[in-house]
Protein backbone atom coordinates (compact mmCIF):
# COMPACT_ATOMS: atom_id res chain seq x y z
CA UNK A 1 0.00 0.00 0.00
CA UNK A 2 1.07 3.37 -1.32
CA UNK A 3 1.82 6.02 1.56
CA UNK A 4 -0.49 9.16 0.78
CA UNK A 5 2.26 11.14 3.24
CA UNK A 6 4.57 10.57 0.86
CA UNK A 7 3.16 11.69 -2.06
CA UNK A 8 2.10 14.96 0.08
CA UNK A 9 5.60 15.46 1.07
CA UNK A 10 5.15 13.79 4.64
CA UNK A 11 8.08 11.96 6.43
CA UNK A 12 10.56 14.21 5.21
CA UNK A 13 14.05 12.21 6.60
CA UNK A 14 15.76 15.92 7.16
CA UNK A 15 14.30 18.00 9.97
CA UNK A 16 14.18 21.38 8.66
CA UNK A 17 15.95 23.71 10.76
CA UNK A 18 15.08 27.23 11.79
CA UNK A 19 12.07 28.37 14.80
CA UNK A 20 9.54 29.28 12.10
CA UNK A 21 9.45 25.47 10.75
CA UNK A 22 7.02 23.52 12.50
CA UNK A 23 8.48 19.74 13.47
CA UNK A 24 8.27 16.74 11.16
CA UNK A 25 5.93 14.21 12.80
CA UNK A 26 7.04 10.67 11.11
CA UNK A 27 4.34 8.50 10.58
CA UNK A 28 4.66 5.49 12.47
CA UNK A 29 1.49 3.32 11.09
CA UNK A 30 1.19 1.31 7.31
CA UNK A 31 -1.95 2.88 6.84
CA UNK A 32 -3.48 5.76 5.06
CA UNK A 33 -3.74 9.15 6.34
CA UNK A 34 -7.05 10.55 6.59
CA UNK A 35 -7.79 14.19 5.71
CA UNK A 36 -10.14 16.01 7.83
CA UNK A 37 -11.74 19.12 7.14
CA UNK A 38 -12.83 20.51 10.92
CA UNK A 39 -14.77 23.91 10.38
CA UNK A 40 -16.22 25.79 9.18
CA UNK A 41 -18.98 24.85 10.99
CA UNK A 42 -17.90 23.27 13.63
CA UNK A 43 -18.75 23.25 18.01
CA UNK A 44 -15.76 23.72 18.93
CA UNK A 45 -13.96 26.02 16.37
CA UNK A 46 -14.95 29.14 18.20
CA UNK A 47 -16.16 30.70 14.79
CA UNK A 48 -16.11 29.97 11.42
CA UNK A 49 -12.35 28.45 11.72
CA UNK A 50 -11.49 25.55 9.39
CA UNK A 51 -8.48 23.38 10.48
CA UNK A 52 -7.32 20.86 7.71
CA UNK A 53 -5.76 17.87 9.65
CA UNK A 54 -4.19 14.75 8.17
CA UNK A 55 -4.32 11.71 10.87
CA UNK A 56 -2.69 9.44 11.56
CA UNK A 57 -4.82 7.18 13.05
CA UNK A 58 -5.54 9.87 15.92
CA UNK A 59 -2.29 11.50 15.77
CA UNK A 60 -2.31 14.96 14.10
CA UNK A 61 0.32 14.70 11.37
CA UNK A 62 -0.29 17.96 9.45
CA UNK A 63 -2.63 21.00 10.73
CA UNK A 64 -3.49 23.88 8.02
CA UNK A 65 -5.78 26.66 9.20
CA UNK A 66 -7.63 28.60 6.87
CA UNK A 67 -9.27 31.72 7.45
CA UNK A 68 -11.08 34.29 5.90
CA UNK A 69 -15.15 33.06 6.51
CA UNK A 70 -15.27 36.24 8.97
CA UNK A 71 -13.42 38.61 6.71
CA UNK A 72 -15.53 42.17 6.82
CA UNK A 73 -13.45 44.54 5.13
CA UNK A 74 -12.69 46.03 8.66
CA UNK A 75 -9.31 47.89 7.40
CA UNK A 76 -10.61 49.03 3.91
CA UNK A 77 -13.73 50.35 5.71
CA UNK A 78 -11.44 51.95 8.59
CA UNK A 79 -9.33 53.91 5.17
CA UNK A 80 -12.60 55.24 3.82
CA UNK A 81 -14.47 56.84 6.71
CA UNK A 82 -13.22 59.72 9.42
CA UNK A 83 -11.27 58.78 12.38
CA UNK A 84 -14.36 58.59 14.57
CA UNK A 85 -16.60 56.54 12.80
CA UNK A 86 -13.94 53.80 12.76
CA UNK A 87 -14.87 53.27 16.61
CA UNK A 88 -17.63 51.61 16.57
CA UNK A 89 -16.19 48.73 14.22
CA UNK A 90 -13.78 48.38 16.58
CA UNK A 91 -16.20 46.97 18.80
CA UNK A 92 -16.93 44.59 16.25
CA UNK A 93 -13.12 43.56 16.32
CA UNK A 94 -12.88 41.22 18.78
CA UNK A 95 -16.96 41.00 20.01
CA UNK A 96 -16.25 39.77 23.25
CA UNK A 97 -13.93 42.51 24.62
CA UNK A 98 -15.55 46.18 22.57
CA UNK A 99 -13.99 48.15 25.34
CA UNK A 100 -10.16 47.04 24.97
CA UNK A 101 -10.76 47.63 21.39
CA UNK A 102 -11.66 51.00 21.71
CA UNK A 103 -9.11 52.19 24.02
CA UNK A 104 -6.12 50.82 21.86
CA UNK A 105 -7.58 52.49 18.80
CA UNK A 106 -8.51 56.07 20.80
CA UNK A 107 -4.64 55.60 22.02
CA UNK A 108 -3.44 55.16 18.77
CA UNK A 109 -5.58 58.37 17.67
CA UNK A 110 -4.60 60.32 20.73
CA UNK A 111 -0.38 59.53 19.69
CA UNK A 112 -0.92 60.60 16.28
CA UNK A 113 -3.15 63.80 17.12
CA UNK A 114 -1.22 64.09 20.31
CA UNK A 115 -4.17 65.06 22.93
CA UNK A 116 -4.45 64.38 26.62
CA UNK A 117 -6.41 62.19 28.85
CA UNK A 118 -8.27 63.52 31.90
CA UNK A 119 -7.74 62.11 35.22
CA UNK A 120 -10.98 60.86 35.94
CA UNK A 121 -11.12 59.21 32.08
CA UNK A 122 -7.84 57.02 32.77
CA UNK A 123 -9.40 55.52 35.88
CA UNK A 124 -12.46 54.77 34.02
CA UNK A 125 -10.65 53.59 31.22
CA UNK A 126 -8.88 50.95 33.36
CA UNK A 127 -11.88 49.91 36.02
CA UNK A 128 -13.76 48.96 32.25
CA UNK A 129 -10.44 47.00 30.69
CA UNK A 130 -10.34 45.13 33.88
CA UNK A 131 -13.96 44.18 34.10
CA UNK A 132 -13.63 43.27 30.58
CA UNK A 133 -10.46 41.09 30.97
CA UNK A 134 -12.43 39.56 33.86
CA UNK A 135 -15.48 38.23 31.90
CA UNK A 136 -13.21 37.33 28.91
CA UNK A 137 -11.12 34.92 30.96
CA UNK A 138 -14.10 33.66 32.71
CA UNK A 139 -15.66 33.23 29.29
CA UNK A 140 -12.82 31.24 27.58
CA UNK A 141 -12.58 28.86 30.36
CA UNK A 142 -15.80 28.44 30.15
CA UNK A 143 -15.78 27.45 26.79
CA UNK A 144 -12.48 25.17 27.19
CA UNK A 145 -14.28 23.50 29.59
CA UNK A 146 -17.03 23.00 27.08
CA UNK A 147 -14.73 21.56 24.10
CA UNK A 148 -13.48 19.56 27.12
CA UNK A 149 -16.57 17.62 27.43
CA UNK A 150 -17.60 18.90 30.00
CA UNK A 151 -21.05 20.61 29.04
CA UNK A 152 -22.99 23.70 30.91
CA UNK A 153 -21.80 24.16 34.19
CA UNK A 154 -18.60 26.17 33.89
CA UNK A 155 -20.00 28.07 31.30
CA UNK A 156 -23.11 28.92 33.43
CA UNK A 157 -21.41 29.67 36.22
CA UNK A 158 -19.02 32.27 33.96
CA UNK A 159 -22.01 33.64 31.80
CA UNK A 160 -23.72 34.06 35.55
CA UNK A 161 -21.21 36.59 36.39
CA UNK A 162 -20.49 38.07 32.50
CA UNK A 163 -24.02 39.06 32.69
CA UNK A 164 -23.62 41.24 36.16
CA UNK A 165 -20.65 42.71 34.30
CA UNK A 166 -22.61 43.23 31.05
CA UNK A 167 -25.28 45.36 33.19
CA UNK A 168 -23.10 47.65 34.09
CA UNK A 169 -21.43 48.09 31.03
CA UNK A 170 -25.38 48.78 29.82
CA UNK A 171 -25.60 50.55 32.51
CA UNK A 172 -22.65 53.07 31.34
CA UNK A 173 -22.56 52.93 27.84
CA UNK A 174 -25.62 51.93 26.55
CA UNK A 175 -25.00 48.81 24.91
CA UNK A 176 -24.14 45.08 26.29
CA UNK A 177 -21.65 44.11 23.97
CA UNK A 178 -20.98 46.80 21.48
CA UNK A 179 -19.89 49.38 24.00
CA UNK A 180 -18.75 52.14 21.36
CA UNK A 181 -17.81 54.43 24.87
CA UNK A 182 -13.98 56.01 24.48
CA UNK A 183 -13.08 58.17 22.58
CA UNK A 184 -9.73 60.72 21.51
CA UNK A 185 -8.89 62.43 24.50
CA UNK A 186 -11.73 60.60 26.86
CA UNK A 187 -14.49 59.02 27.55
CA UNK A 188 -18.40 59.41 25.89
CA UNK A 189 -20.29 59.88 28.82
CA UNK A 190 -19.55 60.30 32.55
CA UNK A 191 -19.78 57.58 35.42
CA UNK A 192 -22.70 58.36 38.09
CA UNK A 193 -21.55 57.66 41.80
CA UNK A 194 -24.48 55.22 41.37
CA UNK A 195 -22.49 53.54 38.66
CA UNK A 196 -19.37 53.25 40.63
CA UNK A 197 -21.12 52.00 43.90
CA UNK A 198 -22.95 49.23 41.68
CA UNK A 199 -19.52 48.30 40.73
CA UNK A 200 -17.92 48.26 43.85
CA UNK A 201 -20.56 45.88 44.92
CA UNK A 202 -20.02 43.29 41.82
CA UNK A 203 -16.71 43.47 41.96
CA UNK A 204 -16.93 43.15 46.00
CA UNK A 205 -18.84 39.43 45.21
CA UNK A 206 -16.32 38.37 42.73
CA UNK A 207 -13.59 36.88 44.89
CA UNK A 208 -16.01 34.17 45.90
CA UNK A 209 -17.16 33.41 42.04
CA UNK A 210 -13.62 33.03 41.54
CA UNK A 211 -12.93 31.08 45.00
CA UNK A 212 -15.88 28.67 43.85
CA UNK A 213 -14.84 28.72 40.00
CA UNK A 214 -11.42 27.44 41.11
CA UNK A 215 -12.60 24.97 43.57
CA UNK A 216 -14.69 23.37 40.95
CA UNK A 217 -11.50 23.26 37.93
CA UNK A 218 -8.24 23.40 39.57
CA UNK A 219 -8.14 19.59 40.82
CA UNK A 220 -10.36 18.32 39.03
CA UNK A 221 -8.59 14.81 38.30
CA UNK A 222 -10.38 14.84 34.24
CA UNK A 223 -9.05 18.63 33.76
CA UNK A 224 -5.77 17.55 34.82
CA UNK A 225 -5.60 14.31 32.86
CA UNK A 226 -6.58 16.26 29.77
CA UNK A 227 -4.74 18.94 29.82
CA UNK A 228 -0.93 18.43 31.87
CA UNK A 229 1.32 18.49 29.21
CA UNK A 230 -0.40 18.48 26.43
CA UNK A 231 -0.18 21.47 23.16
CA UNK A 232 3.62 22.54 24.99
CA UNK A 233 4.72 26.15 24.09
CA UNK A 234 8.20 26.11 24.24
CA UNK A 235 9.17 29.93 25.08
CA UNK A 236 11.58 30.53 22.74
CA UNK A 237 9.38 29.63 19.90
CA UNK A 238 6.77 32.04 22.01
CA UNK A 239 8.84 34.65 21.45
CA UNK A 240 10.17 34.22 18.39
CA UNK A 241 6.13 33.49 16.79
CA UNK A 242 5.53 36.97 18.62
CA UNK A 243 2.87 35.36 20.57
CA UNK A 244 1.30 37.78 23.39
CA UNK A 245 -1.12 37.81 26.45
CA UNK A 246 -1.40 34.73 28.36
CA UNK A 247 -0.33 32.25 25.95
CA UNK A 248 3.04 34.14 26.25
CA UNK A 249 3.15 34.18 29.68
CA UNK A 250 2.11 30.62 30.27
CA UNK A 251 5.45 29.54 28.54
CA UNK A 252 7.06 31.53 30.98
CA UNK A 253 8.08 34.70 29.38
CA UNK A 254 7.40 37.52 31.53
CA UNK A 255 6.04 39.74 29.17
CA UNK A 256 3.30 42.13 30.23
CA UNK A 257 2.08 45.40 27.94
CA UNK A 258 0.20 46.78 31.12
CA UNK A 259 4.16 46.46 33.15
CA UNK A 260 5.98 47.23 30.10
CA UNK A 261 4.82 50.35 28.38
CA UNK A 262 2.68 51.63 31.27
CA UNK A 263 -0.20 52.76 28.80
CA UNK A 264 -2.45 55.04 30.52
CA UNK A 265 -2.04 54.67 34.58
CA UNK A 266 -0.91 51.19 35.17
CA UNK A 267 2.08 52.58 36.79
CA UNK A 268 0.19 53.31 39.97
CA UNK A 269 -1.19 50.01 40.57
CA UNK A 270 0.41 47.17 42.35
CA UNK A 271 -0.24 43.85 40.45
CA UNK A 272 1.24 41.25 39.67
CA UNK A 273 2.14 39.22 36.23
CA UNK A 274 1.83 35.61 36.73
CA UNK A 275 3.66 33.26 34.95
CA UNK A 276 3.07 30.00 33.56
CA UNK A 277 6.07 26.77 34.16
CA UNK A 278 5.25 24.26 31.32
CA UNK A 279 3.62 26.20 28.42
CA UNK A 280 0.84 23.45 28.30
CA UNK A 281 -2.96 24.01 28.15
CA UNK A 282 -3.12 23.75 32.03
CA UNK A 283 -0.96 27.02 32.29
CA UNK A 284 -3.06 28.84 30.10
CA UNK A 285 -5.87 27.82 31.62
CA UNK A 286 -4.45 28.65 35.28
CA UNK A 287 -2.85 32.41 33.74
CA UNK A 288 -6.09 33.30 33.23
CA UNK A 289 -7.45 32.20 36.67
CA UNK A 290 -4.26 33.86 38.61
CA UNK A 291 -5.11 37.16 36.09
CA UNK A 292 -8.64 37.31 36.81
CA UNK A 293 -7.70 37.94 40.74
CA UNK A 294 -4.89 40.17 39.26
CA UNK A 295 -7.91 42.14 37.68
CA UNK A 296 -9.65 41.86 40.78
CA UNK A 297 -6.70 43.85 42.78
CA UNK A 298 -6.44 46.30 40.06
CA UNK A 299 -10.19 46.92 40.24
CA UNK A 300 -10.25 47.78 44.12
CA UNK A 301 -7.55 50.09 43.44
CA UNK A 302 -8.98 52.19 40.86
CA UNK A 303 -12.35 52.23 42.40
CA UNK A 304 -10.92 53.56 45.65
CA UNK A 305 -8.66 56.12 43.89
CA UNK A 306 -10.93 57.61 41.23
CA UNK A 307 -10.74 60.85 41.15
CA UNK A 308 -13.43 63.33 40.12
CA UNK A 309 -13.13 66.29 37.28
CA UNK A 310 -14.39 65.80 33.74
CA UNK A 311 -14.02 62.58 31.49
CA UNK A 312 -13.13 64.49 27.86
CA UNK A 313 -10.17 66.85 27.82
CA UNK A 314 -12.74 70.31 27.13
CA UNK A 315 -9.59 70.77 24.21
CA UNK A 316 -10.17 67.79 22.83
CA UNK A 317 -11.11 67.56 18.95
CA UNK A 318 -13.27 64.12 18.60
CA UNK A 319 -15.07 64.67 15.37
CA UNK A 320 -13.98 66.85 11.85
CA UNK A 321 -9.96 66.83 12.68
CA UNK A 322 -7.10 66.22 10.15
CA UNK A 323 -3.89 65.10 11.66
CA UNK A 324 -0.73 66.23 10.71
CA UNK A 325 1.03 64.13 8.04
CA UNK A 326 2.65 60.72 10.06
CA UNK A 327 2.26 58.10 11.87
CA UNK A 328 1.39 56.11 14.84
CA UNK A 329 0.90 52.54 16.69
CA UNK A 330 -0.63 52.61 19.84
CA UNK A 331 -0.85 49.17 21.66
CA UNK A 332 -2.65 47.92 24.96
CA UNK A 333 -2.50 44.12 26.65
CA UNK A 334 -5.94 43.42 25.51
CA UNK A 335 -7.33 40.03 27.06
CA UNK A 336 -5.87 38.37 24.45
CA UNK A 337 -2.59 39.66 23.80
CA UNK A 338 -1.05 42.86 22.27
CA UNK A 339 -3.81 44.69 20.63
CA UNK A 340 -2.41 47.27 18.41
CA UNK A 341 -3.72 50.06 15.88
CA UNK A 342 -1.30 51.53 13.35
CA UNK A 343 -2.63 54.53 11.45
CA UNK A 344 -0.84 56.48 8.73
CA UNK A 345 -2.15 60.49 8.21
CA UNK A 346 -1.45 62.34 5.31
CA UNK A 347 -3.36 65.50 6.30
CA UNK A 348 -6.82 64.12 5.42
CA UNK A 349 -9.94 63.77 7.57
CA UNK A 350 -9.08 59.93 6.90
CA UNK A 351 -6.48 58.08 7.79
CA UNK A 352 -4.28 56.91 4.70
CA UNK A 353 -3.64 53.51 6.13
CA UNK A 354 -5.34 51.49 8.91
CA UNK A 355 -3.68 48.63 10.00
CA UNK A 356 -4.86 46.21 12.94
CA UNK A 357 -2.58 43.71 14.41
CA UNK A 358 -4.95 41.64 16.25
CA UNK A 359 -3.41 39.14 18.94
CA UNK A 360 -5.84 35.82 18.07
CA UNK A 361 -4.36 35.96 14.15
CA UNK A 362 -0.63 36.49 15.43
CA UNK A 363 -1.32 33.43 18.61
CA UNK A 364 -3.12 30.95 16.04
CA UNK A 365 0.36 30.99 13.71
CA UNK A 366 1.70 28.70 16.76
CA UNK A 367 -1.48 26.36 16.70
CA UNK A 368 0.32 23.75 14.13
CA UNK A 369 3.31 23.69 16.23
CA UNK A 370 1.57 22.57 19.25
CA UNK A 371 -0.71 20.20 18.01
CA UNK A 372 1.70 18.56 15.63
CA UNK A 373 1.55 14.63 17.48
CA UNK A 374 -1.40 15.24 19.43
CA UNK A 375 -4.54 13.67 19.53
CA UNK A 376 -7.50 14.78 17.37
CA UNK A 377 -9.39 15.16 20.30
CA UNK A 378 -6.54 17.67 21.96
CA UNK A 379 -6.52 20.11 19.31
CA UNK A 380 -10.04 21.16 20.33
CA UNK A 381 -8.30 21.80 23.62
CA UNK A 382 -5.15 23.48 22.05
CA UNK A 383 -7.96 25.83 19.94
CA UNK A 384 -9.81 26.49 22.93
CA UNK A 385 -6.43 27.57 25.39
CA UNK A 386 -5.10 30.41 22.22
CA UNK A 387 -8.77 31.92 23.27
CA UNK A 388 -9.52 33.34 19.48
CA UNK A 389 -12.51 35.39 17.97
CA UNK A 390 -12.75 34.80 14.84
CA UNK A 391 -14.00 38.75 14.13
CA UNK A 392 -10.21 39.74 15.72
CA UNK A 393 -8.33 36.98 13.76
CA UNK A 394 -10.03 37.69 9.79
CA UNK A 395 -11.14 41.55 10.40
CA UNK B 1 -61.15 23.00 11.50
CA UNK B 2 -60.95 25.15 14.71
CA UNK B 3 -62.38 23.57 17.51
CA UNK B 4 -65.29 26.32 18.96
CA UNK B 5 -63.34 28.09 22.13
CA UNK B 6 -66.70 28.09 24.22
CA UNK B 7 -66.84 23.98 23.88
CA UNK B 8 -63.43 23.60 24.28
CA UNK B 9 -63.53 25.11 27.78
CA UNK B 10 -66.80 23.82 28.96
CA UNK B 11 -65.63 20.62 28.45
CA UNK B 12 -62.19 21.46 29.77
CA UNK B 13 -63.84 22.15 32.89
CA UNK B 14 -65.41 18.56 32.73
CA UNK B 15 -61.57 17.03 32.47
CA UNK B 16 -61.89 16.27 28.64
CA UNK B 17 -59.63 17.89 26.00
CA UNK B 18 -60.88 18.74 22.46
CA UNK B 19 -58.31 19.51 19.84
CA UNK B 20 -58.28 19.49 16.21
CA UNK B 21 -55.59 16.84 14.79
CA UNK B 22 -53.68 20.47 13.34
CA UNK B 23 -53.59 22.09 16.55
CA UNK B 24 -52.04 18.83 18.22
CA UNK B 25 -49.95 18.35 15.58
CA UNK B 26 -48.70 21.99 15.41
CA UNK B 27 -48.45 21.95 19.42
CA UNK B 28 -45.41 18.92 19.10
CA UNK B 29 -43.86 20.83 16.48
CA UNK B 30 -43.81 23.97 17.94
CA UNK B 31 -42.85 22.72 22.02
CA UNK B 32 -39.54 21.16 20.55
CA UNK B 33 -38.17 23.28 18.26
CA UNK B 34 -34.25 22.45 18.16
CA UNK B 35 -31.71 25.07 16.91
CA UNK B 36 -28.29 24.38 14.92
CA UNK B 37 -25.64 25.10 17.21
CA UNK B 38 -23.90 27.17 14.85
CA UNK B 39 -22.10 30.82 15.35
CA UNK B 40 -21.43 33.29 12.94
CA UNK B 41 -20.18 36.30 14.22
CA UNK B 42 -20.85 38.55 17.59
CA UNK B 43 -24.52 37.50 17.52
CA UNK B 44 -23.61 34.25 18.58
CA UNK B 45 -22.26 35.33 21.79
CA UNK B 46 -25.84 36.80 22.56
CA UNK B 47 -27.16 33.69 21.16
CA UNK B 48 -25.06 31.27 23.61
CA UNK B 49 -26.37 34.01 26.64
CA UNK B 50 -29.66 33.08 25.70
CA UNK B 51 -29.58 29.62 26.33
CA UNK B 52 -27.62 30.43 29.51
CA UNK B 53 -29.14 30.31 32.92
CA UNK B 54 -30.38 34.20 32.78
CA UNK B 55 -32.84 33.97 29.54
CA UNK B 56 -33.14 30.22 29.92
CA UNK B 57 -34.30 29.43 26.33
CA UNK B 58 -35.59 25.81 27.79
CA UNK B 59 -38.34 27.61 28.70
CA UNK B 60 -39.55 27.48 25.27
CA UNK B 61 -38.16 23.95 24.29
CA UNK B 62 -35.11 24.61 22.12
CA UNK B 63 -32.40 23.98 25.08
CA UNK B 64 -31.12 21.36 23.00
CA UNK B 65 -28.56 22.81 20.21
CA UNK B 66 -27.54 20.06 17.74
CA UNK B 67 -24.09 20.44 16.58
CA UNK B 68 -25.28 18.22 13.47
CA UNK B 69 -27.81 19.74 11.13
CA UNK B 70 -29.19 16.56 9.95
CA UNK B 71 -30.55 16.77 13.33
CA UNK B 72 -31.75 20.47 13.70
CA UNK B 73 -35.08 21.92 12.96
CA UNK B 74 -34.33 25.51 13.41
CA UNK B 75 -31.19 27.64 12.00
CA UNK B 76 -30.06 30.81 13.37
CA UNK B 77 -28.41 32.52 11.20
CA UNK B 78 -26.47 34.34 13.92
CA UNK B 79 -24.11 37.21 12.24
CA UNK B 80 -22.22 38.30 9.21
CA UNK B 81 -22.16 36.09 6.32
CA UNK B 82 -19.29 36.98 4.15
CA UNK B 83 -18.79 35.99 0.74
CA UNK B 84 -16.90 32.70 1.34
CA UNK B 85 -19.29 31.57 4.34
CA UNK B 86 -22.61 31.88 2.35
CA UNK B 87 -22.15 28.65 0.35
CA UNK B 88 -21.82 26.91 3.24
CA UNK B 89 -24.77 28.38 4.66
CA UNK B 90 -26.57 27.10 2.16
CA UNK B 91 -25.30 24.07 2.20
CA UNK B 92 -25.83 23.71 5.96
CA UNK B 93 -29.61 24.40 5.23
CA UNK B 94 -29.86 22.03 2.64
CA UNK B 95 -28.80 19.39 5.01
CA UNK B 96 -30.97 20.23 7.58
CA UNK B 97 -34.22 17.76 7.62
CA UNK B 98 -37.74 19.11 6.93
CA UNK B 99 -39.41 21.04 8.77
CA UNK B 100 -36.71 23.94 9.23
CA UNK B 101 -37.10 27.20 10.08
CA UNK B 102 -34.87 30.46 9.73
CA UNK B 103 -34.09 33.08 12.34
CA UNK B 104 -31.81 35.77 10.56
CA UNK B 105 -30.44 37.20 13.81
CA UNK B 106 -29.08 40.48 14.03
CA UNK B 107 -28.13 43.70 11.40
CA UNK B 108 -25.59 41.49 9.07
CA UNK B 109 -27.91 38.76 8.92
CA UNK B 110 -30.76 40.64 7.70
CA UNK B 111 -29.17 42.61 5.04
CA UNK B 112 -25.32 43.25 5.91
CA UNK B 113 -25.41 45.43 8.50
CA UNK B 114 -22.76 47.66 9.37
CA UNK B 115 -20.65 46.04 7.07
CA UNK B 116 -22.59 46.32 3.77
CA UNK B 117 -20.43 48.72 1.88
CA UNK B 118 -17.49 45.74 2.35
CA UNK B 119 -16.50 43.80 -0.87
CA UNK B 120 -16.41 40.49 0.78
CA UNK B 121 -19.89 40.89 3.01
CA UNK B 122 -23.55 38.92 1.74
CA UNK B 123 -26.19 41.87 2.01
CA UNK B 124 -28.89 39.56 3.86
CA UNK B 125 -29.17 35.64 4.19
CA UNK B 126 -32.65 36.10 2.69
CA UNK B 127 -31.26 36.18 -0.65
CA UNK B 128 -30.70 32.48 -0.79
CA UNK B 129 -32.34 31.04 1.26
CA UNK B 130 -36.27 31.71 3.03
CA UNK B 131 -36.05 33.90 5.99
CA UNK B 132 -38.92 33.35 8.78
CA UNK B 133 -37.94 35.83 11.36
CA UNK B 134 -35.74 38.70 11.12
CA UNK B 135 -34.48 40.46 14.25
CA UNK B 136 -32.79 43.89 14.12
CA UNK B 137 -30.15 44.63 16.20
CA UNK B 138 -26.44 45.26 16.39
CA UNK B 139 -26.42 42.53 18.24
CA UNK B 140 -30.18 42.18 19.06
CA UNK B 141 -30.61 41.50 22.74
CA UNK B 142 -31.27 38.09 23.94
CA UNK B 143 -34.70 39.50 24.74
CA UNK B 144 -35.23 39.95 20.96
CA UNK B 145 -33.80 36.23 20.12
CA UNK B 146 -36.84 35.20 22.61
CA UNK B 147 -38.91 37.15 20.95
CA UNK B 148 -38.31 36.18 17.80
CA UNK B 149 -38.37 32.40 19.15
CA UNK B 150 -42.06 33.10 19.85
CA UNK B 151 -43.10 34.61 16.99
CA UNK B 152 -41.81 31.37 15.23
CA UNK B 153 -43.34 29.67 17.63
CA UNK B 154 -46.63 31.64 16.83
CA UNK B 155 -45.88 31.11 12.80
CA UNK B 156 -45.80 27.28 13.57
CA UNK B 157 -49.07 27.24 15.16
CA UNK B 158 -50.96 29.01 12.77
CA UNK B 159 -49.47 26.68 9.59
CA UNK B 160 -52.59 24.52 8.51
CA UNK B 161 -51.67 20.97 7.59
CA UNK B 162 -53.95 21.24 3.94
CA UNK B 163 -54.57 23.85 1.48
CA UNK B 164 -52.44 27.47 0.69
CA UNK B 165 -50.32 28.07 3.17
CA UNK B 166 -48.95 24.62 4.36
CA UNK B 167 -45.52 23.74 5.63
CA UNK B 168 -43.14 22.97 2.85
CA UNK B 169 -42.69 19.17 4.02
CA UNK B 170 -46.36 18.33 3.38
CA UNK B 171 -46.38 20.24 -0.16
CA UNK B 172 -45.10 18.17 -2.79
CA UNK B 173 -44.07 20.62 -5.21
CA UNK B 174 -42.56 22.86 -2.74
CA UNK B 175 -38.52 23.42 -3.57
CA UNK B 176 -36.61 21.22 -1.25
CA UNK B 177 -32.61 21.65 -2.20
CA UNK B 178 -31.68 24.96 -2.69
CA UNK B 179 -29.25 26.08 -4.68
CA UNK B 180 -25.60 26.71 -3.22
CA UNK B 181 -23.88 29.55 -4.52
CA UNK B 182 -20.15 29.15 -6.31
CA UNK B 183 -17.63 31.83 -6.38
CA UNK B 184 -17.66 33.89 -9.54
CA UNK B 185 -15.27 36.15 -11.07
CA UNK B 186 -16.75 39.34 -9.01
CA UNK B 187 -19.48 37.91 -6.67
CA UNK B 188 -21.02 34.65 -5.73
CA UNK B 189 -22.78 33.03 -8.96
CA UNK B 190 -25.82 33.47 -9.22
CA UNK B 191 -26.45 36.95 -7.34
CA UNK B 192 -29.24 35.69 -5.46
CA UNK B 193 -31.90 32.77 -5.64
CA UNK B 194 -34.78 33.99 -7.66
CA UNK B 195 -37.60 31.87 -6.24
CA UNK B 196 -37.10 33.17 -2.62
CA UNK B 197 -35.69 37.29 -3.13
CA UNK B 198 -36.81 39.41 -5.42
CA UNK B 199 -34.93 43.11 -6.10
CA UNK B 200 -36.97 45.36 -3.42
CA UNK B 201 -38.85 48.03 -5.29
CA UNK B 202 -37.72 52.29 -4.23
CA UNK B 203 -40.50 53.76 -3.84
CA UNK B 204 -40.02 57.08 -5.18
Amino acid sequence: MTKIGTKLGFGRKKKPEGWNRPPVIEQTSEGELLEVAMGPHHPSTHGVFRMNLALDGERVIRLKPEFGYLHRNHEKLGEGQSYLASMPYTDRLDYLCSLTNNWAYALAVEKLTGQQVPERAEYLRVILSELTRFQNHAGTIGFLMQDMGCSGTPLMYAFREREKILDLFEELTGSRMMCNYMRFGGCRVDATPAWLDATRKVVAGLPAFLDEFEALLRSNEILMARTQGVGILPPDLAVNAGITGPLLRASGVNYDIRKVDHYGIYDRFNFKVPLGDHGDVYDRFMIRMLEMRESLKILDQALKEIPGGPVVDPKAKIRGFRPKPGEAYGRIESPKGELGFYLISDGGPNPYRYRVRPPSLINLTVLEDMSLGQNVADVVLILGSVDIVMGEVDR
Amino acid sequence: MAVDEQLKSEMARQGIVVTSLQELYNWGRRSSVWPMNFGLACCAIEMIATTMARWDMARFGAEVFRPSPRQADLLIVSGTVTKKMAPQVVRLYNQMPEPRYVIAMGACAISGGPFKQGYNVLKGIDRYIPVDVHIPGCPPRPEALLQAFIELQKKIDAQPLTGEGRPRFLDVDAQGEFPVPEPGEHDLEPTSNKGVWTVPVVIK
